[in-house]
């Protein structure tokens, strides 16, 4: 490869947001600057710069994060010097960077805050907040380079049990981010001038400590100290594990029927299985924390509260599949819970427990965290390996499946947070007393997200087993003892439950025998003031904007279904209601059964269960 | 193609194809095997000189016991699959995938299309009416993760302006079924010159070099491999699309010449297309055990000397001319004197 750089050069302020990742460049190749100006080395071309570098391309995301954070925007400039120290093209550069809707390929203002406009703050006043940032502020993104502040509207931002939701995203000399939870008109144009509100920053947990297994230390154990974590009994699970080895730990969890909890329900032990039975050497861990399924939030509140949790059971993963690198792969809009995680890391490895030789005995592993830039198809498991190795989100074929080649082509784990938090308690109790909890096929207890309408909004932990009923209730059923209209149980990917299908057992074989899914756990609650349409609208938009683009089905039919739904919406539909249901059928059809991944499979069932099921246009359409 | 490198030799597997039962070699596709059972699967990202992407979806085919249909240029055959190639659920994801590509991409240079649309009953009209063509560069620049929130009074489609910015070929993405043929020759397939790649996401992916920048300002080499695997006619010699601006292009009009290309040594197999007495565009067979399919930009678009046949004035100079920042390899050698 020739790389053909342009003619454009990045600033200083630009060359050292790059170079804070990477370090000074050590050659011209690499880009040093001819007058050497404190460089090493800077005269010649040096042969040690290709080869080298282009093994850093793990390391793009990175780069473009610290770019976008210190300069507000990637500039050709910035992109070129980034290509330079990297051996990357242009092109593939300019390609990956304009797949994240966080990174801005244009200049824009230096604040600019991402206001949540999915499906729980639809149903939480974010239709109000808009409208009133649209008077202030004018259109979203309309704002020049110029203004000082400007807002755009954003997919789930993960902190739906207390809507409105937005995130303010500050460049420059100290870049920050700060999201705001119930936010105010008035909230976020502080924020938008620089003042930082202070954090509500409570677990959403309403149950008491004795009712919680995964919870328990949440609001208990202080989640930025690692004595406070050994206190609460942190680390317990670890030395059982050590003392049950490798096989030991496999054979728990085996027993333990453990299911992942990340949305496809694939028996953890098996897949654990595969990798430390495969010969072939390194093998990875990945921790998927991408979480941007609307509706989501709970393995956010894991990392914010109870993040050594995470780091201890990524270690116990680790030793049971032969991993000595972990990934912590973390969406890009979670602020607090970066923090809190890069903190936990910090202090395991200080203390021993990260890094050679961990307590003493054979395992050596190491975590390293990553973040996301705003692309929810990240999440599945191979555009997630492709995010990290610097390339798009682009979900890979299988097979092959990641335990034979995932992370860098290397037999993979990867697991959701949610799913690794369990190990702790299969380790030390052992997994058929795990077991014992839930159901026969759905073991263990399960984390569900309730926001919407619903007196209580946060994270509920119950035995699988549970009816969404008791669930509801719980959380102290419709607020103001409302009307309720319909359940999303599942998230955007999941499917609309009527008022009379309440008593559904919330277990895998259950809502799979009744045609749906729990999902990450979401569950959004509509009463009658809800706007229906609007959700559905919005739930279409997300998959439009979603799709990776890679497919037909999937890239085309979820623009196909959003114009279907919008003629619906207007009271416009081509030739009649009839006829536009029967297309959105056809286009479901299409898009569920030839899509590549998951995400183009599932964009048309929360849509269709909610056509086929809630009377959405009952008059032929319109509202 | 990597098969000829493992050590053990291939197994024959047995699987039924549409209920008759067929032997293959183990490592073949369910398409190679249909194929030479004279079964038609229709194919749109597929190309035997580049690695499969399955994006496109055409192709789906039914294997029993599996959730979702599975593509057949990529699944290989297993022993005791059973496969459909032509059930209902096939038939109607092939005729969504026609449907959405025709009501959203310029398929009118696109072969066989027209035919498998009657085949598969697509209906792409009943999406309404196509939207206004994009502004020039609009699509460029669009934010991935944002849209404009859609009346559905009309169908979105990537419609732009065809890019002219260079003497040698054009770039009409109006017309680009986003198969990523012309990024992976570009790549590592053939070229390794990776001038042009996927950007932006959704239905606002497009091919593009960095910051959409004109081709003579990119790492583009002129080799003309992205436009010899292109199955739409989304790249095109200028040449070809300036004869079909004026009305004036005739394939059936047409011969074609084989020859050698004459630069080097390598032996190159070159198509000359010829028009009136003109070469309109250079091909390569893509089975040609020495090319695949590949030139460089010489044997591509060197050929102007063969036809300067000193009659000046004949009108097609403003064609051939270079602009400066272009290659004008057209007039090389021996030097050009036409101007
Ligand atoms: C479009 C899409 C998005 C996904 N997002 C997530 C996610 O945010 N977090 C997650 O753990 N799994 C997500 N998954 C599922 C992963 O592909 C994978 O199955 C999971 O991480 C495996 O972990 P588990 O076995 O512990 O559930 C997603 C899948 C698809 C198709
Ligand atoms: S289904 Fe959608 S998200 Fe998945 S690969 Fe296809 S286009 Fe991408
Ligand atoms: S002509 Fe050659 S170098 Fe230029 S974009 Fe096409 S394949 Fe790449
Ligand atoms: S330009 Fe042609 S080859 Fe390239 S993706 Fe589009 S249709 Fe395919
Ligand atoms: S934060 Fe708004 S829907 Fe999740
Ligand atoms: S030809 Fe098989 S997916 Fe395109």
């Amino acid at each position: 490869m020739d790389l053909v750089l342009g003619d454009v050069d990045a600033t200083e302020v630009e060359r050292e947001a790059v170079d804070a990742v990477l370090g000074t460049p050590t050659s011209r190749w690499e880009g040093a600057l001819a007058d050497g100006n404190g460089h090493a080395a800077a005269e010649g071309h040096l042969a040690r710069g290709g080869h080298r570098a282009r093994e850093q391309r793990h390391l793009l995301l990175p780069v473009l994060h610290s770019v976008q954070e210190r300069v507000g925007w990637i500039s050709p400039g910035a992109l070129r010097y980034i290509c330079q120290r990297l051996t990357i093209p242009p092109a593939e550069a300019h390609g990956v960077a304009s797949f994240y809707a966080l990174f801005s390929l244009e200049p824009q203002p230096p604040v600019v805050a991402h206001v949540c406009t999915d499906v729980s703050c639809l149903a939480g006043g974010a239709s109000k907040l808009c409208g009133e940032l649209r008077e202030r502020l004018g259109e979203p993104g309309s704002q020049g380079a110029d203004a000082p502040a400007g807002w755009m509207e954003s997919p789930c931002l993960g902190m739906c049990e207390r809507p409105p939701v937005a995130l303010v995203a500050t460049s420059g000399e100290s870049p920050h981010e700060q999201a705001i939870a119930a936010a105010g008109i008035d909230q976020i144009e502080r924020a938008l001038a620089g003042e930082e509100p202070a954090d509500d920053a409570r677990p959403p947990v309403h149950q008491p400590p004795e009712d919680l297994r995964l919870l328990r230390r949440v609001g208990q154990v202080d989640p930025e100290s690692i004595d406070s974590y050994r206190a609460h009994g942190g680390y317990g699970a670890l030395r059982a594990a050590l003392d049950l080895g490798p096989d030991g730990v496999l054979r728990e969890v085996i027993d333990s029927k453990l299911l992942g909890r990340g949305g496809a329900a694939f028996p953890t032990g098996r897949k654990w299985e595969a990798v430390a039975r495969t010969a072939r050497r390194p093998h990875y861990l990945v921790c998927n924390a991408d979480e941007s399924e609307p509706g989501t939030f709970k393995d956010r509140v894991l990392l914010e509260h109870d993040p050594f949790s995470v780091v201890e059971a990524m270690t116990i993963a680790a030793l049971a599949t032969g991993c000595e690198r972990g990934y912590l792969y973390m969406r890009g809009e979670y602020p607090l819970a970066w923090d809190r995680m890069v903190g936990a890391i910090t202090q395991a490895r200080d203390r021993g427990l990260l890094g050679e030789r961990i307590l003493g005995s054979e395992l050596s592993f190491d975590i390293e965290l990553r973040r996301g830039a705003g692309a929810y198809i990240c999440g599945e498991e191979t555009a997630l390996f492709n995010s990290i190795e610097g390339y798009r989100g682009e979900p890979r074929n299988k097979p092959p499946f990641p335990a034979q080649s995932g992370l860098f082509g290397r037999p993979t784990v990867v697991n959701n947070v949610e799913t690794l938090v369990n190990v702790l308690d299969i380790v030390t109790e052992g997994g058929p007393a795990y077991a014992a909890v839930g159901t026969e096929a759905s073991t263990g207890t399960r984390l569900f997200c309730l926001s919407g309408r619903v007196e209580r909004p946060g994270l509920y932990e119950v035995p699988f087993g549970t009816r969404l009923r008791d669930l509801l209730e719980l959380a102290g059923g419709v607020v103001d003892g409302g009307e309720l209209r319909a359940v999303l149980l599942g998230g955007a990917a999941g499917r609309f439950h009527t008022p009379d299908e309440l008593d559904v057992e919330l277990s895998f074989e259950a809502t799979r025998a009744a045609g749906a899914t729990m999902g990450s756990g979401v569950v959004v609650v509509l009463d009658q003031s809800s706007d229906l349409v609007g959700v559905l609208r919005r739930i279409a938009a997300f998959f439009r904007d979603e799709s990776c683009g890679q497919c037909v089905p999937c890239r085309v039919g979820t623009v196909r279904q959003e114009e279907a739904l919008a003629r619906l919406a207007n009271g416009s539909p081509r030739g009649s209601v009839e006829a536009e249901r029967e297309l959105l059928n056809e286009i479901a059809q299409g898009m569920r059964d030839s899509s590549i991944c998951g995400l183009g499979q599932t964009a048309a069932d929360a849509i269709g269960s909610a056509l086929e099921k809630l009377a959405v246009f009952p008059n032929g359409g319109g509202r | 193609m990597s098969r000829a490198l493992t050590a053990a030799p291939p197994r024959t597997v047995e699987l039924k194809l549409n209920g008759e039962t067929v032997k293959a070699r183990e490592g073949m596709t369910i398409l190679q095997v249909a194929q030479r059972e004279g079964i038609e699967i229709p194919t749109l990202c597929w190309e035997r000189t580049l690695t499969p992407v399955n994006a496109c979806r055409i192709c789906v085919v039914e294997v029993e016991g599996s959730r979702v249909l599975a593509p057949a240029c990529n699944r290989k055959v297993e022993d005791g699959m059973e496969v459909q190639t032509h059930s209902e659920r096939v038939r109607h994801s092939r005729k969504m995938v026609l449907e959405f590509l025709a009501s959203s991409v310029d398929l009118t240079t696109t072969p066989n299309v027209e035919r498998w649309m009657k085949e598969y009953d697509a209906q792409p009209e009943r999406y309404g009416p196509p939207a206004p063509p994009h502004a020039e560069g609009e699509r460029d620049r669009l934010r991935a993760g944002h849209h404009e929130i859609p009346d559905g009074s009309q169908a979105a489609t990537v419609s732009q302006p065809t890019k002219v910015d260079n003497e040698l070929y054009v770039r009409d993405y109006s017309k680009c079924i986003l198969c990523y043929k012309c990024v992976e020759a570009c790549g590592t397939d053939a070229q390794n010159t990776f001038a042009i790649a996927v950007a932006g996401r959704g239905f606002d992916a497009r091919i593009s070099t960095e910051f959409a920048a004109p081709l003579p300002d990119s790492a583009c080499v002129y080799c003309g491999n992205c436009i010899q695997v292109c199955p739409t006619g989304a790249l095109m010699f200028k040449s070809e699309h300036d004869h079909r601006e004026a009305g004036t292009w005739d394939e059936s009009a047409q011969h074609v010449t084989t020859t050698i290309c004459s630069y080097c040594g390598v032996g190159c197999n070159l198509e000359l297309h010829v028009q009136d007495n003109e070469i309109v565009k250079v091909t390569s067979p893509l089975d040609h055990p020495i090319t695949h399919g590949n030139l460089c930009v010489k044997g591509r678009f060197g050929f102007q000397y063969v036809q300067n046949r000193g009659e000046r004035g004949s009108g097609r100079g403003g064609r051939r001319a270079g602009n400066g920042s272009t290659p004008a390899l057209g007039e090389q050698p021996p030097a050009a004197g036409d101007d």
